[in-house]
């Protein structure tokens, strides 16, 4: 079997397994178990495409693999990879495993929970795989169905509505996204001979440009919904603020960059014309949820509502960067759709324990956490740090990335748009140092005295996602190694 | 000469700061976490020295011109051919004069906290952020590229804010490293936005390049679009010159430097009086040659302004406020405007750049004379458990140490001869005098202030008569007294002794001499004021008086303005608090909330209501389903019949 089809077999078989445990013990370590030789094939798929780039690989995709799915339609299973989908299996196999550790203890339905969270899995590693439209959508509704599941079941607060809400949007907007797949299939050939197949659809570029103005719009909405678009976001402050702690990770770590990613492979790649009649008014709409976003993040008061705002603004650079169309701000929202899957996991994750001990998610219910649980505030420090933008850690390069490709555009309102969306660091420090002076500073409260330090499983879970937060943000050029031959290759449509 | 050593010096602090944090727990016995720090600061200090030496006396003048040397340069991320994040070392005399400041004072300030810090809980974690601070200082200064300025920039503003909010219990604390914080980051949105500008009109971020004359002329011949008549370029210098605002507490964005005195007072003297707020300075310095000549100067105009206005400002401050480390920032402030008014008056070729001379040989002078008088003020407060002046007075019979070289740094503040300040103050107030009336008086005017504040706090903490003490006040700690005893001989002599940075640091690079005209009324007149400012001190100060109150009174509502620091405080407060946070952030997270969520409900929730209304067709009913087929055939003949089909 080929090493790309075994990242969407190995999570089905710990499903299966997990089928058979019995109890909260068997099916965390099964799910361990499997998430682990996921994660060693993560990295063992790493350092073989780095290798294989050395000896002088040139392919756009490597390891690509063509099979027949559904003839009569020319749906094939169709997969590969490059730089940037390597990079995004390895951030979605590390935040599974953090997110397991993170679980450990639940006690609710265990193996219920498991088997949902890597069938989620399962939907994600799949999407980054698949270059055939039709089965990247599978996959994406894969990944979004156990979110309703995840949600209505284990988590908290309001969370039919929730899960209710969140899934009711996301299939509006994969609803939109067909019909943008169907008008791409329909228009890809002028002798009949349909293909989803994107490779081939960007090689023959039979798409008009009519047509890519009618359908460009729809993809954009339909995979920037999920990337929190304003003003398609607001599923994401209800839904991670009622889904467990694991979920949330997930969700905000890896979920929702498949609305980048999309974006980037199928909606631009496949319909350049569209995307330069259109960038300017999405622009608009980025714009305002970076600043939006990060203004909104300061009145919340709970702490996940803070990062799920927090969210919105910086998946707003991903989008902004991608509208840039030039290969600094790629590079940059690359790194940032990376970035912000490592610092919002830990974030989701420190907030889940910190609520474990507390009982409350609201800031002003909690002072002085430095001195009861002092591992887990101060790694709450660093992740504000990181995610206000420090050097040293990922935010800071990417965002650089995105501000400076965003300068280098030969137009006024795109620099402006540029300098708009650099004011929003200062907004962002603003909420992060309110929440690190409320919750984490100051005398502490009589009642939360005792409260159990960090364990070993936690522990790893962070030391986990710090240590890759600083790998981007002291040693960038590494993996911009992967991301820059990708984003270049895409960004032939548009020279 | 291989200066690549050199990578030693910020890498030192650097792998002490990762000893003391990753390994905190290892360090709790308590000066082991002092020594550690101690020990890679006095490396580094050595390892200055040297370079120092070597760069000024041996190898750097070549040609009578001194020569930059790149050690080291690495490429961190690259943008395009042309812009990247460099990693590099420049050795020029700014940057070596900077090394020699940072790690002196870091030095000496590590050695006193082993005293000042004894006993507190948090001892390793102290010295973990005094080494990232140092790191950070010291390879901001190092720079060579003015991004990597930028990463530094924003690494000591975050070592300054986990300094302040080291005592993170108390309130005041937090809030106060809050402010810093966000303050310096609003300033540094100006400096990011000038960055990307320059990157994008000039084509380049190394600083040499920047400098050249090749860029200059560059610039010159393609001034870019113009915006209210000035260039893009001078647009992007006032930028990058509202970030050093920033970072130096010049107005008006100085409003979190007295409240950064919360922190522990060695952090105010190594960061908040002799370094991290001097980089706003060392940054107009090191981009010197593209501020002079851009636009015909018109940003160190701006410069000059800012600061002499500022110099002014915190002076005034200063007479009336009661917290002695309080008065020692805004003087801060006010010597730090002095620095910024000198290099804005300052030209460019030889004896013309007397100004920046004069700017960066005070910054040296101030550095030494500044930490030691935050030194002491530690000293003191550490020994009578208070920062107010009403809480002290007599003390100079139990801590001789202390009051003398109080005296000396005081002395040297006011410009004294022979002592530090003395000389780089007359040159300043010289450059000054050659490009504006106005601003020398100011200059002059300052200098009076600053003598009779700095002589009221020592009057008023070592005489001012004698008072009865709970517990007798002692200079118990060696570590403590001894950094005093040495920045205080630094202090009497670096004026007069042993002085490249007076005249080696020169905007071209070529050292001229200045000779100081004993006799000329510019002299005279600055010492005349300055002895002024100490005498007046001394009839108000020396024994208790009721002049200081007479004076209040006659002063009315202008001392109050001025006690209460002109309501700049309240003003940040009402534009943070009614305008950001009620204005805009409220109604934002009300609008996402009511509207664009209420949006989204409201489609959920008409989806809901009409098929609540339209389920009731589907009854299951044979004969309503009969009846709804004949209306619709009634209704579908109607219909084509009117139409006519």
């Amino acid at each position: 079997m080929d090493i790309l089809t075994l990242f969407v077999v190995v999570p089905t078989l710990t499903v299966l397994a997990l089928v058979f445990t019995k109890n909260l013990r068997q099916a965390r370590v099964t799910a361990l178990a499997g998430m682990l030789v996921q994660l060693l094939m993560a990295f063992h798929l790493v350092w073989k495409y780095m290798n294989d780039r050395a000896a002088g690989a040139t392919d756009l995709m490597l390891y690509v693999k063509d099979k027949v799915w559904f003839p009569d339609w020319n749906i094939h299973y169709y997969i590969g990879v490059d730089g940037i989908s390597v990079l995004m299996i390895m951030l979605t196999s590390l935040i599974v495993v953090a997110g397991i550790f993170v679980s450990w203890k639940i006690d609710d339905l265990p193996k219920e929970f498991f088997i949902s969270l890597i069938a989620l899995a399962t939907g994600v590693f799949g999407f980054f795989i698949s270059l055939d439209l039709f089965t990247m959508f599978v996959f994406y509704e894969i990944a979004v169905i156990p979110m309703y599941l995840l949600i209505g079941i284990w988590g908290s607060g309001p969370r039919e509505y929730a899960a209710m809400k969140l899934t009711l949007m996301l299939m509006g907007a994969s609803a939109l996204l067909l019909v943008a797949i169907l008008g791409i299939y329909f228009h890809s050939s002028p002798d009949g001979h349909y293909t989803f197949n994107v490779l081939e659809i960007a090689k023959h570029a039979n798409l008009s440009p009519a047509m890519q103005k009618i359908f460009f719009p729809l993809a954009f909405i339909g995979f920037g919904t999920i990337g929190a678009l304003f003003p398609f976001h607001t599923w994401s402050p209800d839904g991670h603020s009622s889904a467990p702690t694991a979920v949330s990770m997930l969700h905000a770590g890896v979920l929702m960059k498949l609305g980048g990613y999309g974006i980037f492979r199928v909606a631009m790649y496949l319909m350049p014309q569209g995307t330069v009649f259109w960038t300017n008014f999405f622009l608009v709409l980025a714009v305002i949820g970076v600043v939006y976003g990060a203004y909104a993040a300061i009145q919340q008061t709970d702490l996940k509502y803070i990062n799920a705002y927090s969210s919105v603004s910086h998946l707003g650079l991903v989008l902004f960067g991608l509208l840039m169309l030039n290969k600094v701000a790629w590079n940059g929202a690359m790194l940032q759709s990376l970035s912000h899957g490592f610092i919002t996991a830990l974030f989701f994750a420190l907030i889940g324990m910190i609520y474990g001990r507390t009982h409350t998610r609201d800031v002003r219910q909690m002072r002085g956490l430095l001195k009861i649980i002092p591992f887990l505030a101060t790694a709450y420090v660093i992740a504000g740090l990181a995610n206000l933008g420090l050097p040293g850690f990922s935010g800071f390069v990417a965002e650089m990335n995105i501000f400076m490709g965003g300068f280098l555009n030969n137009s006024l309102y795109k620099q402006i748009m540029t300098v708009l969306a650099v004011s929003s660091i200062v907004v962002t420090a603003v909420y992060i140092l309110r929440v690190v002076g409320m919750m984490l500073m100051g005398p502490p409260k009589e009642e939360h005295k005792g409260l159990p330090k960090a364990q070993w499983f936690e522990k790893t879970a962070v030391y986990i996602l710090i240590f890759f937060i600083a790998a981007i943000g002291t040693m960038p050029w590494w993996w911009l190694k992967f991301i820059i031959p990708s984003v270049e290759q895409f960004l032939k449509p548009f020279m | 000469m291989d200066f690549s050593y050199v990578i030693w010096i910020p890498a030192l602090p650097l792998i002490s700061f990762l000893l003391l944090g990753l390994f905190n727990r290892y360090f709790r016995k308590e000066p082991v976490a002092g020594y550690v720090g101690v020990a890679s600061l006095g490396t580094a200090w050595v390892l200055a020295l040297y370079t120092a030496w070597k760069y000024f006396f041996e190898v750097g003048l070549q040609n009578g011109q001194y020569v930059p040397f790149t050690p080291f340069k690495w490429e961190w991320i690259h943008f395009t051919d042309k812009l990247s994040i460099d990693m590099g070392i420049l050795l020029d005399p700014i940057s070596v004069m900077m090394l020699v400041v940072v790690t002196t004072i870091s030095f000496m300030v590590h050695i006193y906290s082993i005293g000042y810090m004894h006993g507190d809980e948090g001892f390793a974690r102290f010295y973990a952020y005094l080494s990232l601070f140092s790191f950070s200082m010291l390879s901001l200064v190092l720079a060579s590229n003015i991004f990597q300025i930028y990463i530094f920039w924003e690494l000591v503003g975050v070592s300054s804010f986990l300094l302040i909010g080291y005592y993170f219990v108390k309130p005041s604390a937090i809030a106060a490293a809050k402010k810093a914080f966000i303050v310096t980051r609003f300033a540094d949105f100006f400096f990011l936005v000038g960055i990307l500008m320059i990157g994008y009109f000039v084509g380049t971020f190394d600083i040499e390049t920047l400098n050249s004359e090749g860029t200059i002329a560059w610039i010159a011949q393609h001034p870019g679009p113009v915006f209210m008549g000035l260039s893009v370029v001078t647009w992007a210098l006032i930028l990058i010159f509202v970030g050093g605002a920033g970072k130096s507490a010049m107005f008006p964005l100085h409003i979190w430097l007295p409240d950064a005195m919360e922190g522990p007072t060695p952090v105010s003297a190594l960061i908040h009086a002799a370094t991290m707020v001097v980089a706003g300075v060392y940054l107009v310095a090191r981009m010197f040659p593209l501020f002079y000549h851009t636009g015909d100067g018109f940003a160190l105009r701006v410069v000059a302004s800012v600061g002499t206005f500022s110099a002014l400002f915190a002076a005034i401050i200063a007479l009336t406020q009661e917290d002695i480390k309080r008065v020692l920032a805004y003087s801060t402030m006010s010597q730090i405007g002095y620095m910024m008014m000198a290099l804005g008056v300052s030209g460019y070729e030889g004896v013309e750049g007397l100004g920046y001379m004069a700017g960066m040989f005070h910054l040296f002078t101030h550095a030494m004379f500044k930490a030691l008088l935050f030194l002491i003020a530690g000293v003191v407060i550490h020994a009578v458990h208070s920062n107010l002046m009403k809480d002290m007075g007599g003390l100079h019979k139990y801590m001789p140490i202390a009051s003398w070289t109080f005296l000396i740094a005081a002395l040297a503040i006011s410009g004294i001869p022979p002592m530090a300040g003395f000389y780089s103050k007359d040159e300043i107030l010289h450059a000054a005098f050659e490009y504006s009336f106005i601003i020398w008086l100011t200059g002059f005017l300052v200098a009076g202030l600053t003598a009779f504040y700095m002589f009221r706090l020592y009057f008023r903490i070592f005489h001012n008569g004698t008072r009865e003490y709970h517990h007798r006040p002692k200079e118990d700690s060696r570590a403590m007294t001894g950094p005093l005893i040495f920045l205080a001989v630094l202090t009497l002599t670096v004026g007069w002794v042993f002085t490249p940075f007076s005249e080696y640091v020169t905007p071209t690079r070529v050292p001229f001499h200045y000779h100081i005209h004993w006799g000329s009324p510019l002299v005279l007149g600055s010492m005349a004021i300055a002895l002024t400012g100490i005498l007046a001190a001394y009839f108000f100060y020396y024994k208790p008086t009721e002049y200081p109150q007479k004076v209040a009174r006659a002063f009315g509502i202008t001392y109050k303005w001025a006690k209460d620091k002109f309501y700049m405080d309240e003003l940040y407060l009402f534009v943070t608090k009614r305008i950001i946070f009620d204005k805009i952030s409220k109604p934002a997270a009300w609008f996402d909330r009511n509207v664009v969520d209420g949006m989204m409900d409201a489609l959920g929730n008409t989806t809901v209501w009409i098929s609540n209304r339209i389920k009731g067709l589907q009854s299951g009913r044979l004969q309503e389903y009969g009846i709804y087929f004949v209306y619709g055939v009634v209704v579908l003949i109607m219909v084509f019949y009117f139409l006519n089909f």
